[in-house]
This record gives structure tokens, sequence and C-alpha cells, in this order.
């Protein structure tokens, strides 16, 4: 899809991707791809500096999926946007695939492999660093759940990069409220988690992240602070846009019948 | 061997703008050599080894080639995953070195003995792991690991381990090192233990064997072919290290036991159980046989 497709548009046949790898590959993690397709969509249709036809263009800005189990909707958007061909998804978890169940490096787009986590916002602590000292304008993006944030790993890098004022590095919190075995409160309360980054010295906005005229902006204004590292908390629902997924943690591990892909696809008003 | 390592890593630095140093909070009286000469190219990333290694993964990615410093087990064992998942699967030019490697923080405690960190590293995909025999081989060490692309871990000793190669060495990675050729059997040595096999090697000599010495500082990829020369010529090989199961012996073994010949083999190592009690280096490894006497005696009870 053309970069100046509707986003609304685009986040739709994301989802709508992701409902059939996971259904054909019999997977499972749909609820937290579908929480954040609206934020991929305005990240690649709207934000990223980046070259589909060169991948390895250097100048590019790093988007790093630290949530790893999110890969089937983060594949879905580099096909989508060229990064390589739309029918490769089909493979999605298939044997000899390269498209594996949790984000992996060799597929064109990716920029680090995740799946254990913690590990996403270290590593774009470096690339961001190295971009700062070197007076490049490559930016860096990182995407984290909330569940995702138990990791002490993360903490450390967010103690690092106000330290290091890294105000070219942006991290987005796909915050569904559910994590892998219930509701965020009920296993380690993140709250009052905008505090938290604000007593990091980060730059916080809150936002819906199901509004994409939001989220555009929000990415527009960024560097939130100038000198300090931008954290968009991304307010959102498990399985968003699929009314009977929606908020729901049995949907971090099902995989859909072909009743409810039909369902689904009605649904998201696309065509099976 | 730390102050070889970072004089060299400083020349090093001088020809290649590539080459950075991060550290883990340590470091002190060592790494101002280099932070004050590169400063853009220094970091300390506090006491904070995960995000440490992420960040290195980072600027290997951004195309630097990265050394990561701490001391013992520490830039090992805390970030293991970040090795194996951002390095190691990514194949980055990440070198992980450790000062203080086996039991040089000796009366420190366990916490602070680098004793498994061989084998772990050694499991670990892409790595290239070594550990010197003294500060010529990790001068020599720290300048192939920088020119080789890939993973690495570099064991070293602290500081003050003398000088043992009297000649000029050729040193290549996964190669071993012959100080002293003989045909009834072989001692080889990894690490900090050089030293003592030399004198234990000498004693030897003294007592009418004919030894053959080799130092194997390149643990992968192992120098297979000269451990089955080795096997062959010599018929009795004793490996020697300041390392627990997993290591020089471990590795040995496999390459005997693949080549299907019955030899005389002795590996000494650590016993598998932690030292709880103090003790400076030297004292430490005698408690464990890793002595000269100790080699002596288990070469005597070999070649009986």
């Amino acid at each position: 899809m053309t970069q100046q497709a509707d986003l609304g548009l685009v986040a739709k046949r994301l989802r709508a991707h992701a409902v059939r790898m996971v259904h054909h590959s019999k997977a499972s993690h749909l609820g937290s791809c579908l929480s954040m397709a609206d934020i991929l969509a305005a990240l690649y249709w709207r934000v990223l500096q980046i070259r589909p036809e060169e991948p390895e263009w250097n100048q590019r800005d790093r988007f790093i999926l630290s949530k790893g189990h999110g890969a089937a909707i983060l594949y879905a958007t580099l096909a989508e946007r060229g990064f390589f061909p739309l029918p490769e998804l089909s493979s999605y978890c298939e044997a000899g695939a390269r498209l594996t169940g949790h984000v992996t490096s060799g597929v064109p787009g990716v920029e680090l492999s995740s799946g254990s986590l913690g590990h996403g916002l270290p590593v774009g602590c470096g690339l961001a660093l190295a971009a700062k000292r070197e007076g490049s304008r490559s930016r860096t993006f990182v995407l984290v759940s909330d569940g995702e944030l138990d990791e002490g790993s993360n903490w450390e890098a967010i103690l690092f990069a106000p330290q290091h004022l890294l105000d070219n590095l942006t991290l987005i919190v796909d915050y569904n409220k559910i994590q892998s075995f219930g509701r965020v409160e009920e296993i380690l309360e993140l709250e009052p988690l905008a505090d938290k980054f604000k007593a990091f010295r980060w730059a916080v906005r809150e936002v819906d992240g199901h509004n994409l005229d939001e989220i555009v902006d929000t990415f527009a204004s960024l560097p939130l602070e100038r000198n300090r590292p931008s954290v968009i908390i991304a307010h959102t629902v498990k399985g968003k846009g699929i009314s009977f997924m929606e908020d729901n943690l049995a949907w971090h591990y099902k995989s859909p019948s072909d009743e409810q892909v039909l369902m689904a696809m009605k649904e998201l008003g696309v065509a099976e | 061997m730390r102050t070889a390592f970072i004089e060299q890593l400083c020349e090093l630095a001088e020809q290649d703008s590539r080459i950075w140093l991060v550290c883990g909070d340590l470091g002190y009286s060592v790494l101002e050599a280099f932070s004050s000469r590169f400063p853009e190219r220094y970091l300390n990333a506090g006491v904070a080894e995960q995000n440490m290694t992420g960040i290195a993964a980072g600027l290997a990615l951004a195309g630097k080639t990265v050394f990561t410093y701490s001391i013992a087990n520490f830039p090992v064992m805390r970030c293991l995953e970040q090795i194996r998942n951002d390095v190691c699967y990514h194949n980055l030019n990440v070198k992980v070195v450790s000062v203080g490697g086996g039991l040089a923080y000796g009366s420190h405690g366990y916490t602070h003995h680098g004793v498994e960190d061989l084998a772990v590293m050694s499991v670990m995909p892409n790595m290239t792991v070594v550990a010197p025999g003294d500060p010529i081989e990790a001068r020599a060490a720290t300048t192939e690991l920088a020119r080789n692309h890939g993973p690495a871990y570099l064991r070293l000793g602290k500081a003050g381990e003398p000088i043992l190669h009297q000649h000029k060495i050729e040193f290549e990675l996964g190669k071993a090192i012959q100080i002293q050729d003989g045909n009834q059997l072989t001692l080889i040595a990894t690490g900090g233990m050089l030293g003592t096999a030399i004198e234990a090697s000498r004693e030897l000599a003294s007592k009418g064997h004919s030894v053959r010495l080799l130092s194997m500082p390149t643990l992968v990829p192992i120098d297979a072919e000269a451990i089955r020369q080795a096997a062959v010529e010599t018929r009795t090989i004793i490996t020697i290290e300041e390392h627990g199961v997993g290591g020089l012996g471990t590795k040995t073994a496999e390459i005997l036991a693949q080549m299907g010949m019955a030899i005389r083999f002795r590996p000494l190592r650590l016993q598998p159980s932690p030292i709880k009690v103090a003790g400076s280096q030297v004292q430490l490894r005698e408690s464990q046989g890793l002595s000269v006497s100790g080699i002596v005696a288990a070469s005597e009870e070999l070649l009986r």
C-alpha cells in the first residue's frame, strides 16, 4: 500500500492479515497484535523515514518491536509496506519459513529479533546513542508491551536514556492492561506509570492508542522535549477491532476457528 | 593482562574509529587511558549489565566494534540472554571482556570467582572464546578479536601477570602455541595457568621426562589438530585450566573420544563444588591441585 493510503483502512488490513495468519498457523498472541495495529499503521505510513526498496539505508529510522510475540502483525506491516511480497505472509510459522512466531532478523525490515521480553529498549538506547554521537538524524522507536515493563532490564534502560539526553529515542507502551496471565493491576501494577517515567526524567504523553489522528499528531511533535527521551503511553484494548476478542485474556492464546475468522472479517469490513 | 589489553585497545582505537569501549561502572585506574583519549567512543553504562550488553548490541547494529568490560561473572552471567539473543543470534561485533577470570578475585568469595565462564560462553552461537596466558597473548588476542567480525569473549587475568613468552609469538585465533616440544607427555594450558604449566614442565624435564607444552589461548574454535597430533605423538595429555567442567578438559576429551584412540588423559581443573573459603589466587588454585606439584604429581602418575 502506498504511504498516502487511508490509515484507518491500513489498520484494518493489518488486523485482517494477523487474523488470517494466526488462524492458518494455529498460533497465538492475536490479541497482542490487534492492540497495536493502529500504532503500527501510523508509524509505518506516516512517521518512519524508511526505504522499503533499500532496507539497510543507513540514515533510516529504526523501529524495534520489543514485544516479539506480536510478530504476525509486524510481518503484515512490513509486507504491506513493500519490504517483501504479501503472499509470503501465508507461510507464517510453517516449516522452513523465515517468518517465525516471534520477530526474527533476516526478514527484510526487521531491525532486531525479539521474543524474550525486555531486550528492545536497551538495544534501542545503543542505536540512539550511536546516532547522537555521530550527529545522524536517524531516530529510534521501540514498542513495548505493558507486561514487558516487569522486566528489570527496561528500567535499567529507562534510567540510562535521560542521562545521555537521548531525545532521538521514543518508547511506545502498548498499554492494553492485560498481560500473559491476567490483568496488569492484579499481577504487577504499573500505575502511576506516567509519573514513574516523569520521575525517571522522560518526556511523557498519554494517548488513545486507537485514535489515529491523536497518534499521528503526537508522533509529529517528537521529540516531546529537547534533550529528553520521549515515551508515548498508548492506552489500548487487547484484541481491538474484533468485538468478541476485545479486552479478553483468552485471545492472548487462542487461535480463531473458521467461523470466528468469518465473523472477524465481517466486523473489519474486509472481504475474506 | 588488563593493562596490556587497554594499551592495545587504545592503539587499535587510534587506527579504527569504529572501536568503542563500554563498561559496567568498573575499571577504575585502568579504563581512563581509553576514556580520556576517546571520550566519544567510551561509555560507562552504570551498574546495569543487561542494559550495557543491549546497548553494545545497538551500537554494533550501527556499525561499531564494541568491547564491553567488567569483572569476573558480571559481563557474562548477568546479561547472558542479551549475549545470546541480541549479540550472538545477530552475529554482532561485540567483544565481551572479563577481567579477573578464574580465581583472580580469590578472597572476594564465590560471587567473584569466574569459573564457569568458558563453558557458558563456549556454547553461544558464533562466539569466539579466548583466554590468554600472559600479557603478550592478551595483546595479540585483543588485536585479532578487533579484526575479526563477530561476537567474542576475552577472559583476562588482573594486573601484574608476568610475561611468559620470551620470544616473538605467532598468534592466530584457533591455533595453539607450542612453547616446548617433547614426546612423552603433552601439557596443555589455557588462560592464567600457563605460568604454572611452564614451571611444571621445567621440573618434569629436570626429572628426565620429555614434555611438550602447548598454550591454548583459543577455546572456540579450539585447535583440534594440535590435540590430535599430541595424542598420536605423545600418547599422554594433561589439560590445565582455572575453570570447572566444560572448558579445555571437556573439549579435549571430546576430540580424543572422536579419534577412537585410547591414550592416557587427565583434565586438571576445579572441583564442581564452589570454593567457600578465602584465599589468594595461588592458595585457592593449590587447594584444587592446580599447582606445580599438582601437575608434576599427575604427570608422573600418568607416565608410570
